[in-house]
């Protein structure tokens, strides 16, 4: 029989089998396991059946501790049940784990293993989250590769069903669960034969139901909980054969083998690794390498880790065995070696193989790479006579000296495997592009074929690498191609020749593809000398193609992927070429064809258009360029930034050693000011004839890129030739002061919000404005200098304003700058003014998400400091606990603060009673308050500094609080709405002097736009595929319940003052202010540059009602609530049909839009009722009826 | 008993009052009750090719836009559904008003490109309209294009659209046409079976505020009657075609006046979409009311009777405002 091959990523390998044998599913969004629970929704929403011929239930929950209760309650009644997960959402189902393990009940956990957020997060691979909950009672069966996912998830559920003990599937984040490979897919018949359906029975026997009820989970004492505990003991002694008889019978009805312990090498080995996860595929092929050339080395693939099978173990490694090596993809300091090793020692005594040497390594963590070379270094350590135990592999640990040795030059790539390297831009489609090459060559070839695809940290103008392997053998390459080994490279966007060592990925002989402006004759020309010289040295053929044109012709706009895809068909020879691009054609239809024809068409003009402006050039003997690569960073950059950040820039990072880095993940502000990425093709350009100084463009730059200052005009000597200026029209600051409005050319991303929101017409042609776009590169050079030279224009002192309007508030120097956000994102513009406005004296808590992603994401930081050095102090904790990391901080300013204050008491000696007596008493309500406390500060430590007393030396180590301290607890709706809503209501509740800024985006932005309780009804987002069917929660009015929390719902596109006195108000409140504030995102599926344009739509139509609560109003008998917006003056449907999210449903199913879209309208309306009537309740000093009367 | 029955395109109607191409046919509700008030035929909106493609474009750019570029994110909308972005939905409306209502529905077609157009038309037709009209609507804003050019493109495309389909075919025209009556004559030769005057284009606004343009619904008034019905007096007789009025039918006398100039049927969509389906009955029955009081038998009787070649004086139609005053002038000298 001819098994069914696709060529699909571990996510969906794992997700096909799991929503097949499951009635109920649990979900919840966490990189890199999103994508199973988004498969899960998508096919349950479409109809698709389990193996009984039931669509399964699947359930998006509001935390992963949410999603493994629903679970455990689902198992309980007796559904086959599931979830997917990864790294702390892992951590956060523990206790639920414990329950379900200690019931024994049937379930599989389908977890894309992933690093646990320490000194920082990592959203990438590795094994400490399944090392976390070893100890639960769960089984943990590791797979290596996506056809290993697809398969041991069907193994994991037979074996669960028939052991009673739950398991945990589990397969590397990234590595497995993203990469695409070939591989054969079970089908449904295959699953039911493995399938026991007496043992499915009995598992709903055990549901709890009325009708033969009994109770589970009893409260139990010391007399019995130690024996109930111990009854489990038979279920997990059997569970070891239980599983290799589920493997075997697995392999009669596929053709799979798989072991608990898979050996693969010599039969007589002396050294044998032992490993687990895609490492142990990477050993697998190195030992076979290793082995034909001679020398006795093995690896033992740990499949079954949990329950740890001594017999098992000892009867799969072979007499011959001399010494082990244990490879940890964990870390667990200060234990005695990670856990693999320590239960390989403890197996070996056990098992009566003491005499076996064994040693212990760590490889791997957060997707580090990990090679045959490292393999090999790793067995090679072995034939040391004192190897090195504990060690570290893949790094350069020059700190504790664990690192070993690592031959880089050693590969095992296979002569006949084809290996491929693309650099793309990620907006110009090359991975989906590569998607579909791999599925073409993967399904239409005979071929082996796998694809990896790596992302920079940025979400605007990132880079993508896209690895591509494909041949006649099996591809067991869990790793990236290598330098010197790629067949064919391209590099699909020009520029990033001058950035980054493209070539060194070429073989000898390899194929160049280069996307450039310039035709064969005179590219070589543009090449830098590098470049040159690699194309001269590897001996490579150059091909070049102007896909920007053909783009551009065929209405592909900046996407060229059809474009390099065809080109590279066409060169590569992987098909013959007609029949390439009849494929390449086919898969085009089968991607966008229900997108409609017009897309089609486009794409298939592309392809066509392709071949005819592929040129091959012809190579110069020699180099001939003047230019070079410029570096990551510029030369006048910090050292830090030069030398750590600087490689990280350029991809370089692996090679940066342990000793470079901060040991407790602390790292400088303002470091995105050196990261100069030239994203923005067209920049604005200030038109200061029609300028009014407004500040408005200022304001809403999503990245910091547009700034304006007043100053003095002397300053304007020594001005760069093309400095712009005028006088200033401040009416604070007009004699004889300037005002410049300055763009930083090389940071801009070119979003043209500035241009949207820019009030002025030019009388003579309406369509120019005081601000316009113009292409960058003509202006890249002059304005770079000018930039230079206003940023050395110093700030106007802060007392010397009022920041309560518009045009002055954006004279304060922003302090978050040129973050990696996408072009015109629509959170930052609110972040960036908090750290206006109090970032010179505020300490932030910022969720996990977006925010904390281009807030905090190596290698560049956006937070930044004023020119005395204050700025925002910044941290993440997790997603789920914000609200109370910001509080506990606040706890620690207020009680530091009271602690300052009764210690300065004790010094008025010293100090004088009068300075004692204003730092104690001091108002510091504006800025003027605040820096004369600072001035008296630095006073009381001056006056202190000789003192020996030890309380002194406190009070001046403390002395800093008595400065006022602003808390600003930041992140999105999934943690305010959702994960966090618990700690958000008791921190809101506690009173304490707290800012709350939800960037409500109304869906999951960072992991890919899953709907949270946010999401407006009627918009269509992952796991509300079908449209979301239930309203908006309304955060607000539940905070307004409280009566003492500050409360605000603000939207900068519809009305930037009413932002701008909101954030103000909730600062100035000395409680918890909590600011809604309507954020613009990607997901929302529309141009982002409208996107005012759509804020104001909002508030229109009474989506998004604009107000402020402030509690201190009900003190002066006023009503707290001020309604901001109008009655609803349009349809629901005028604001949402320009957002893709609500359109698609039009155009999926309309029936349900039109349904959906009448109850947002009675949606709008109650809310807007609602609080109309609470806007006009009477709050005459508490008590309404009297004053009735009166 | 008055006869209000007519012909157009070969389709016997029980009264010449025809719903416009508008939005009210994209209800089957409202289109009944349309029906159920007396029309006597349906055109439908119109199928705008360029609207599909750009929805098309503007699914895949915003389901693309962002996918594939940040670790975390691969995409940021669900991508899972069959989307209705192509005719279907037109052509399922085509098919549900057929099946609803037993008068004719004649189809509407803008399209852009030649394919477009063909295809298009012949998927209207299949889906069981019993006649399509072309809605010629196109703005020249390229210098270099010529009248001839545009002209020549134009009976060329509606030759291929009669290629494709063997249902009626009539041709909605812009009345920005230099020589009307030849390009006229040139539509029909080129298989136009009627011929519909005048394709109302919705001007731009300026609002002088926000120095924008603005795109408001501006509704026909009687007075814009004047335009087509010059214009078919003119070619009733000198082009052989199945003339339709549209723009400015408001009331009996709005049809009555169509009818005499030379139209077989009158259609009206701004009163309809002003004031609903009830000002239908009252027109019927004023025209009846008008025809019995001034002794017509049928609608048929006058059709024409005012045309240019009908009237005394047909110079009438030819003369510019001005002219006539000046003329007025020199006769009461």
């Amino acid at each position: 029989m001819k098994r069914p091959v696709v060529t699909i990523d571990g996510n969906e390998a794992t997700a096909s089998v799991a929503h097949r044998l499951s009635e109920v599913i649990a979900i919840y969004p966490i990189t890199p396991s999103s994508a199973m629970g988004e498969f899960a929704d998508e096919w349950t929403s479409k109809g698709k059946k389990n193996l009984w011929g039931t669509v399964p239930a699947v359930i998006e929950m509001q935390s992963e501790g949410g999603a493994a209760g629903a679970v455990h309650g689902a198992l309980q009644t007796g559904a086959l049940t599931t979830t997917f997960t990864a790294s702390q959402g892992l951590l956060l189902m523990i206790p639920n784990m414990y329950k379900i393990a200690g019931e024994l009940t049937s379930t599989v956990f389908h977890v894309a293993a992933r690093s646990l957020a320490a000194q920082g997060l990592s959203i990438f691979g590795d094994h400490q989250d399944v090392m976390a909950v070893r100890q639960t009672g769960w089984a943990l069966l590791g797979s290596a590769s996506v056809q290993e996912a697809h398969d041991f998830a069907a193994i994991a559920q037979t074996s669960t069903l028939k052991s009673r003990i739950p398991f945990i599937h589990f397969f590397d984040g990234f590595r497995t669960s993203h990469e695409v490979a070939k591989i054969f897919q079970i089908t449904d018949e295959e699953l039911r034969s493995l399938l026991d359906e007496d043992l499915v029975r009995a598992h709903r026997a055990r549901g709890l139901t009325p009708e033969h009820p009994v109770l589970r989970g009893t409260a139990q004492n010391p007399d019995v909980y130690f024996q109930a505990r111990e009854t489990v003991n038979p279920f997990y002694a059997a569970t070891p054969a239980i599983v290799q008889e589920m493997m075997d019978a697995f392999a009669k009805v596929t053709g799979r083998h798989y072991n608990l312990f898979d050996y693969v090498g010599h039969p007589d080995a002396e050294r044998v690794v032992v490993i687990m996860g895609s490492g142990a595929d990477t050993a697998d092929a190195t030992v076979n390498y290793l082995v034909e050339k001679g020398e006795k080395v093995g690896v033992l693939k740990v499949r079954l880790y949990r329950p740890f099978s001594v017999d098992y173990f000892i009867k799969s490694l072979p007499l011959s065995v001399k010494s082990l090596v244990v490879l940890d993809r964990t870390k667990e300091p200060g234990s005695m070696g990670e856990p693999l090793y320590m239960d390989i020692v403890n197996a070996l005594v056990e098992g009566q193989r003491s005499k076996v040497k064994v040693i212990g390594g760590r490889y791997g963590l957060s997707s580090k790479e990990f090679t045959p070379a490292m393999v090999k270094a790793s067995l090679d350590e072995l034939k040391k006579p004192e190897p090195k135990n504990h060690f570290t592999v893949g790094i350069n640990d020059d700190v504790s000296h664990t690192s070993i040795d690592v031959d880089n030059s050693f590969s095992i790539e296979h002569a006949e495997t084809v290996r491929c390297v693309f650099f793309g831009l990620g907006s110009d489609g090359t991975v989906g592009a590569n998607k579909n090459s791999i599925k073409i060559i993967g399904e239409e070839t005979e071929n082996f074929a796998q694809g990896y695809f790596v992302y920079d940290s940025k979400k605007s103008g990132q880079m993508t690498i896209s690895h591509l392997r494909f041949g006649p053998k099996v591809i067991q390459a869990p790793y990236l191609i290598e330098a010197n080994q790629a067949n064919f490279v391209a590099c699909h966007q020009f520029n990033f020749l001058e950035r980054y060592d493209i070539l060194k990925y070429a073989k000898e002989g390899a194929v160049f593809l280069l996307n450039s402006m310039s035709d064969k004759n005179e590219v070589w020309d543009t090449l830098q000398s590098e470049v040159q010289s690699a194309i001269i040295e590897k001996k490579l053929k150059f091909y070049v193609i102007n896909g920007y044109e053909v783009a551009e012709q065929t209405g592909m706009g900046q996407r060229v992927n059809t474009i390099m895809q065809t080109a590279f068909f066409a060169i590569s020879g992987v098909l013959p070429r007609d029949q390439a691009i009849e494929e390449i054609k086919h898969a085009i239809e089968k991607t966008y064809g229900k997108r409609g024809e017009a897309v089609v068409k486009k794409n298939f003009e592309a392809v066509d258009a392709t071949i005819a402006n592929l040129y091959e050039v012809k190579v110069p003997a020699a180099v001939s360029s003047k230019m070079t690569r410029r570096p990551s960073v510029p030369n006048e950059a910090p050292d830090f930034v030069r030398n750590v950040l600087g490689p990280m820039i350029s991809f370089d990072g692996d090679n940066l050693p342990v000793s470079a880095m901060p040991i407790d993940g602390t790292y400088p502000l303002g470091t995105t000011q050196w990261e100069k990425r030239n994203l923005a093709l067209e920049i604005p350009v200030w038109e200061e004839s029609l300028c009014i100084q407004c500040g408005k463009c200022v304001m809403v730059c999503p990245h910091a890129v547009i700034r304006h200052k007043v100053y003095d005009e002397k300053l304007l000597t020594g001005a760069p030739e093309t400095f712009k200026h005028m006088p200033s029209k401040f009416k604070e600051f007009s004699t004889g002061m300037a005002y410049t409005l300055q763009v930083a050319p090389e940071d801009c991303t070119g979003c043209t919000l500035c241009v949207e929101v820019c009030p002025v017409k030019d009388k003579s042609a309406v369509g120019r404005k005081a601000i316009n776009m113009a292409p960058q590169p003509a202006l890249r050079e002059a304005e770079a200098k000018n930039w230079d030279f206003f940023m050395n224009i110093p700030d106007l002192d802060r007392k010397l304003f009022n920041p309560s309007t518009i045009k002055n508030s954006q004279l304060l120097r922003p302090l978050f700058e040129f973050s990696g956000a996408c072009a015109g994102c629509g959170e930052t513009p609110y972040v960036k003014l908090v750290s206006q406005l109090f970032g010179d004296r505020s300490v932030i808590a910022n969720a996990t998400g977006c925010s904390s992603i281009y807030g905090g994401n190596l290698p560049t930081t956006p937070w930044a400091v004023d020119a005395k050095g204050r700025g925002p102090a910044w941290s993440n904790s997790l997603f789920e606990d914000n609200a109370e990391f910001g509080l506990g901080m606040r706890l620690t300013i207020d009680k530091q603060q009271e602690y300052a204050f009764e210690l300065v008491k004790l010094f008025e000696k010293e100090l004088s009673v009068e300075l004692v007596n204003t730092l104690v008493n001091a108002n510091q309500s504006d800025e003027a308050g605040i820096q004369a406390q600072r001035e008296r500060v630095v006073e009381l430590k001056d006056k202190l500094s000789k003192s020996s007393d030890s309380r002194a030396k406190d009070l001046i180590s403390l002395a800093d609080n008595l400065v006022k301290k602003s808390v600003w607890i930041i992140g999105g709706d999934g943690w305010a709405y959702d994960i966090g809503y618990g700690g958000l209501d008791h921190v809101m509740a506690s009173g304490r002097n707290v800012n709350i800024l939800v960037l409500d985006t109304e869906v999951y932005s960072n992991t890919g736009g899953q709907a949270s309780k946010s999401t407006p009804r009627a918009a269509v987002a992952k796991f509300a595929t079908a449209g979301k069917g239930m309203p908006k929660k309304d955060l607000g009015l539940i905070a307004m319940s409280y009566g003492y929390v500050y409360v605000a719902k603000i939207a900068m596109g519809a009305n930037d003052q009413q932002t701008l006195r909101a954030l103000i108000e909730a600062e100035s409140y000395d409680g918890p202010s909590l600011v809604i504030a309507y954020s613009p995102c990607i997901a929302h599926g529309y141009d982002l540059s409208k996107s005012l344009e759509q804020a104001k739509l909002a508030v229109l139509s009474g989506h998004w009602p604009m107000y402020r609560y402030d509690p201190r109003l009900i003190e002066e008998g006023k009503n707290p609530l001020v309604i901001e917006s109008k009655e609803p003056s349009i349809p629901i449907s005028q604001y949402a049909y320009n957002e893709t999210r609500y359109k698609m449903l039009t155009q999926i199913d309309e029936a349900r839009a039109e349904e959906l879209m009448k109850e947002a309208q009675q949606d709008a309306k109650s809310r807007w009722t609602l609080y109309q009537q609470m806007a006009s309740m009477h709050y005459g000093n508490g008590n309404a009826t009297e004053e009735k009367k009166s | 008993m008055t006869d209000l029955s007519t012909t157009y395109l070969g389709l016997n109607l029980k009264n010449p009052l025809v719903a416009s191409a508008s939005p009210v046919s994209k209800s089957i509700d409202k289109a009944r009750k349309l029906e159920e008030a007396g029309v006597s035929a349906i055109v439908m909106y119109s199928l705008f090719e360029e609207q599909i493609i750009h929805e098309s474009l503007e699914l895949d750019h915003y389901l693309t836009r962002g996918t594939d570029s940040f670790a975390e994110a691969m995409t940021y909308l669900p991508d899972g559904g069959m989307y209705s972005v192509g005719p279907e939905k037109y052509l399922n409306q085509v098919n549900g008003l057929k099946k609803a209502l037993s008068i004719p529905v004649i189809g509407s077609l803008n399209g852009v490109s030649k394919g477009g157009w063909t295809s298009y038309a012949k998927q209207i037709q299949d889906a069981g309209a019993d006649a399509l009209e072309l809605n010629l609507y196109y703005i020249p804003t390229d210098p270099d294009l010529t009248a001839q050019e545009l002209e020549n493109a134009q009976v060329e495309l509606v030759a291929q659209v009669k290629s494709v389909i063997t249902i009626p075919l009539a041709v909605k025209l812009s009345p920005f046409i230099t020589a009307l009556p030849n390009f006229a004559r040139r539509v029909v030769e080129a298989g136009a079976n009627g011929l519909v005057l005048f394709n109302r284009f919705y001007q731009p606004d300026f609002d002088l505020e926000e120095l924008e343009i603005v795109h408001n619904l501006d509704l026909s008034t009687s007075a814009e009657l004047r335009l087509p019905l010059r214009w078919i007096s003119i070619l009733y007789g000198k082009v052989s075609a199945d003339f339709a009025l549209t723009s400015g039918v408001h009331t009996a006398n709005d049809v009555l006046k169509s009818m005499m100039a030379g139209a077989k049927v009158a259609m009206m969509a701004s009163n309809l979409l002003h004031n609903g389906e009830q000002v239908i009955p009252s027109m019927l029955n004023e025209l009846g009311w008008w025809m019995e009081s001034h002794e017509y038998e049928s609608i048929k009787q006058m059709q024409g009777s005012m045309s240019q070649k009908s009237v005394k004086e047909p110079a009438a139609f030819e003369r510019a405002n001005y002219m006539k005053v000046l003329n007025s002038f020199k006769d009461m000298r």
